[in-house]
């Protein structure tokens, strides 16, 4: 199956390395198409793009990493915030973030291997009076409590 | 003397003509420029106007535009590029934008005319990805003007040719910056190099290069057909034409002007701007962005030109122009925009990489009430090794938004550092919580509301906040609804 998979993203990459003639030149452009294609960056991605194009993967991880924009990791599909500023942080926003990550069996930064959830962290969102706060996607939960967390996953 | 205030030159068609519509654009005089200059025109006739317009860089440096066409134009090669820096990297900028949006034709005829002069026959866009209208527009427009004849081969059987595309940046401020901007386009990290050699001789692939912006371009087309002496009319002896900003913050009418060079921040803010919102204090005006300076009120008559902004300590800048009042914090601004430039700084040297580092350091202990007397000699000293050190724009310019703030707000450092004290409230560490008494009808809300639990008082009774443990969040003082609650 992982076979299948590679098959297609080298059969894809392939298209969009020709689109730009396998030119270095184009890196840039080319790792816009292909972040668009997969959604992230991953280091088989940019091994194969260095074999089509001939330069070493180094060059390309030089570039992936040096801009903003490009990424290496899949965000998930619903990406989970937990506020860690400090009114959250002394309502007990550690303790709820340990929650999902346990629940979710990934550490803070990861994504789950379905790609369904990813976590994160972040400073004062300026809603402290909900504090404890945890946004999923658009939606925000405040007052979070750690026997809520099972529950709040079970929405999605 | 009242100045007719705004003459809009580089904006003339923004919002005015359908920018999806090559005919519209055409109907008012576009591409009659291109034509004359390729029925009429010798090039070195051409760079002879654009030098005696006095027309200078609009993204930031001020390099007179004409002086740079001719150096590209003499130097010999097999190819010369032209590339638009349309990577407009001030966070609150949205000049380029709002041109190439609005009236992406004006570019693209204004880099065949620059390509007709110094003798190139490619053109690219660096265009930041985060702006996909422009990008939409400024392709429909290459499209339509390859389909009329007036980009591509033999542009009206004149025998020239010359092309247009797009590359895209990725989110990397320092591309703004043209040796940095010019290894992106080769696909590498936009890591800027020393100058000399500038790209008018060894650019893009090591050929001789023109890196012009966005609203350089857009003057460029209105110049060949008004002619030099018109637009060098308009202006004050070293700065010509006009400029756009992007005035945003405190004031009344935010949103994008196009003033004469000249104009001053007093009329800019006031006439224009309407003023103060809310009836509150002017403060501060801050000019080209994470590289410029915050000026204050003495600053209010200053004409806007290249020179009196940079004799004043801030710099004209691509057009960012932020109005502060009373409320905002000059120790926490610069922080702010130090934050911004330790994030941008490419880390290639030293100075820049940590020097900035250093600085915001220092600044966030001081916004946090840790800061001591020496600290503001430190900021002062450290600022002036990044600026005179580093090698490009932003490690030179980085420290401008701390050395302004410290001439013209000495006072509120050594408040914030001796008194630990924040004038203007936004200092967390330094303002304290209370409750007035008389105010407090003990309804309890603040109390149900302080993630903390610092709020003690009965229903109906006196509410006290202990200031031990207030974690000067803000959630009370929402949440009250009789005004008990302030801040000192
Ligand atoms: C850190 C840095 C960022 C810059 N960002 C921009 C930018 O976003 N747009 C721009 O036109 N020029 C920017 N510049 C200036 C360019 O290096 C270059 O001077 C300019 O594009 C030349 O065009 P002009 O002469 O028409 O202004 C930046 C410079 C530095 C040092
Ligand atoms: S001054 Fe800063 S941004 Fe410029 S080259 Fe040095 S490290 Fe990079
Ligand atoms: S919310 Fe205001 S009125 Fe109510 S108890 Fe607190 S301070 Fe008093
Ligand atoms: S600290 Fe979490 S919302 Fe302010």
């Amino acid at each position: 199956m992982t076979c299948n998979k590679n098959k297609n993203m080298i059969n894809k990459l392939t298209d969009i390395c020709n689109e730009f003639n396998n030119d270095p030149d184009d890196l840039i452009g080319i790792l816009h198409k292909a972040q668009g294609e997969f959604g992230y960056l991953p280091k088989e991605v940019q091994i194969i793009i260095a074999e089509l194009i001939k330069i070493p993967s180094s060059k390309i991880y030089g570039v992936v990493t040096f801009y903003s924009y490009f990424t290496m990791k899949a965000k998930g599909k619903y990406p989970i915030s937990v506020c860690m500023g400090t009114a959250c942080y002394v309502k007990g926003a550690e303790k709820v973030l340990k929650e999902f990550e346990d629940k979710l069996k990934i550490k803070n930064g990861e994504t789950t291997p379905d790609g369904k959830f990813s976590m994160s962290s972040l400073r004062c969102v300026g809603a402290c009076g909900l504090a404890p706060v945890v946004s999923i996607g658009e939606k925000i939960y405040g007052s979070v409590k750690v026997e809520e967390v099972e529950k709040i996953l079970s929405e999605y | 003397m009242k100045k007719d205030k705004q003459i809009k030159l580089a904006l003339k068609n923004c919002g005015s003509i359908d920018p999806e519509k090559i005919e519209n654009y055409i109907a008012v005089d576009g591409y009659k420029a291109l034509g004359t200059c390729l029925g009429e025109k010798g090039s070195s006739e051409i760079i002879d106007v654009i030098k005696a317009s006095g027309l200078r860089g609009r993204g930031g440096g001020g390099f007179p535009t004409g002086e740079k066409w001719e150096m590209a134009s003499k130097f010999v090669a097999d190819q010369k590029y032209v590339i638009c820096n349309a990577d407009e990297g001030d966070p609150g900028a949205f000049m380029d934008r709002s041109i190439l949006e609005g009236d992406p034709h004006v570019v693209l005829e204004a880099m065949a005319i620059c390509g007709y002069s110094i003798g190139a026959t490619e053109g690219y866009i660096y265009i930041r990805a985060e702006y996909p209208l422009a990008i939409k527009r400024l392709k429909m427009a290459i499209d339509q003007a390859k389909e009329a004849g007036l980009l591509g081969i033999n542009i009206l059987g004149s025998g020239f040719d010359f092309d247009i595309r797009l590359k895209y940046g990725a989110g990397a401020f320092v591309c703004g910056e043209e040796t940095a901007l010019i290894a992106s386009m080769e696909g590498k990290r936009g890591t800027p190099v020393i100058k000399p050699p500038y790209p008018v001789e060894c650019g893009y692939k090591g050929k001789p290069t023109i890196v012009n912006n966005v609203e350089t371009y857009a003057n460029i087309p209105v110049i060949i057909n008004k002619g030099a002496e018109w637009f060098s009319s308009i202006g004050t002896s070293g700065s010509k034409g006009t400029k756009v900003f992007a005035l945003a913050g405190k004031v009344k009418n935010v949103g994008l002007v196009e003033v004469p060079m000249g104009t001053t921040l007093r009329e800019l803010i006031y006439d224009i701007g309407g003023g103060i919102i809310n009836g509150k204090k002017f403060k501060a005006v801050q000019s080209g962005g994470p590289s410029g300076g915050c000026l204050t009120e003495k600053h209010l008559d200053t004409p806007i030109d290249y020179e009196s902004l940079k004799e004043c300590g801030s710099m004209m800048g691509s057009g960012g122009m932020i109005v502060m009042d009373e409320d905002d914090c000059m120790v926490a601004v610069a922080q702010f925009y130090l934050d911004f430039s330790v994030e941008e700084s490419c880390g290639k040297c030293v100075p820049c990489r940590e020097g900035n580092h250093v600085l915001y350091q220092i600044l966030n202990k001081i916004t946090h009430g840790k800061g001591e007397l020496k600290d503001l000699d430190k900021l002062k000293a450290i600022s002036e090794v990044v600026k005179s050190t580093s090698l490009c724009g932003l490690g030179q310019t980085s420290p401008n938004p701390v050395l302004s703030t410290l001439t013209n707000f000495y006072d509120e450092y050594y408040d914030h550092v001796v008194n630990k004290k924040c004038v203007s409230k936004q200092c967390r560490a330094l303002v304290e919580y209370k409750i007035i008494e008389d105010n407090c009808i003990g309804c309890t809300a603040c109390k149900r509301v302080c993630p903390a639990e610092a709020i003690t008082g009965e229903v109906k009774g006196k509410h006290v906040i202990d200031p031990e443990l207030c974690i000067k969040c803000g959630a009370c003082i929402e949440k009250c609804k009789f005004n008990a609650i302030i801040v000192e």
